[in-house]
């Protein structure tokens, strides 16, 4: 059990501060806060690859359940912001979506791995109702991070997270 | 005149700027202005817009569904649940004061739940609804 918690400090040590601190991109438009932000996280671009925003910001009519449309010149400012900002490579790959369907970045393998060991009731909770809903748990989502330490998750009194 | 200064209020928020921030009373006056001089705004029937299933969304289907049936509470998005300040002035006094602001949210969610856009009047009447309550 001790191996087991020190095996876990240290591998979340050697993931590197990098991994949880997802701080905006200082290229940030002001739209981007003001029109994705208002509805929900303005989620750290490097979340999802490029195409995968290119495809969410060309159907924003049709954006999961909502009516999302913008202006022309403010999608397309938003979309460049995204695009260009975007994450690479492994962390930000997912498994294949049908036709009609928009990719999630709650499918991603890092979400996945990251959120592997919370469980079915967290999820299903009231007070965090979508897993896109990273400030129900995450307290200084809003601010680009996403420190253990910073954890408070609801139905987990006093238990920040698992390992603690 | 007093149509044509509101227009200009909304089209040209920089102009005007921060400092001349509208109160929710004069927001409402002007959209009632809109909907012509004889309009007088109802906080009933602001209440009963607010409530009403409109059908056109699932899970939008309401102006309540997401800021409660009480606009002095805070909300939650029914969908991505992130919190949502209230919407009476009384409990958040940021609401209401900027024109451009208001115009963009009536225009977005009337699209999305009332599937038009909503009339000066039933603007008027909302923001006599969550101004005064009933």
């Amino acid at each position: 059990m001790k191996r087991a918690m020190l095996f876990f400090a240290l591998a979340a040590l050697s993931a590197g501060t990098r991994a949880d601190r997802l701080p905006m991109p200082a290229d940030a438009p002001p739209a981007f806060k003001a029109e994705c932000g208002s509805c929900h996280l303005a989620f750290p671009p490097a979340l999802l690859a490029a195409d995968d925003w290119r495809q969410i910001m060309g159907r924003l009519d049709k954006h999961y359940g909502d009516n999302a449309a913008l202006d022309e010149a403010t999608r397309r400012q938003l979309e460049d912001f995204l695009a260009k900002n975007a994450g690479t490579g492994r962390r930000v790959a997912r498994p294949a979506i049908l036709a009609g369907e928009l990719p999630r970045l709650t499918f991603t393998d890092r979400f996945r791995k990251k959120h592997d060991e919370v469980p079915a009731s967290t999820w299903q909770d009231q007070r965090v109702g979508s897993p896109a809903h990273c400030a129900a748990c995450h307290t200084q989502a809003e601010q680009g991070s996403y420190r253990e330490r910073e954890l408070r998750v609801p139905g987990m009194a006093g238990k920040r997270h698992d390992h603690d | 005149m007093q149509r044509s200064l509101f227009l200009m209020a909304l089209m040209s928020p920089a102009a005007f700027g921060p400092a001349m921030a509208d109160t929710p009373r004069q927001l409402g006056e002007a959209y009632s202005a809109a909907a012509g001089a004889a309009y007088q705004a109802s906080a009933r029937r602001g209440a009963d817009f607010y409530a009403r299933k409109f059908g056109v969304s699932e899970k939008l289907a309401s102006c309540a569904a997401c800021h409660t049936d009480q606009p002095a509470q805070s909300g939650q998005h029914v969908i991505t649940h992130k919190a949502i300040k209230p919407l009476a002035p009384n409990a958040n006094a940021e609401r209401f004061t900027d024109p451009a602001k208001v115009e963009k949210w009536f225009k977005r969610n009337c699209r999305e739940v009332v599937g038009r856009e909503c009339s000066p009047g039933e603007k008027a009447d909302f923001i006599a609804f969550v101004t005064e309550g009933r």
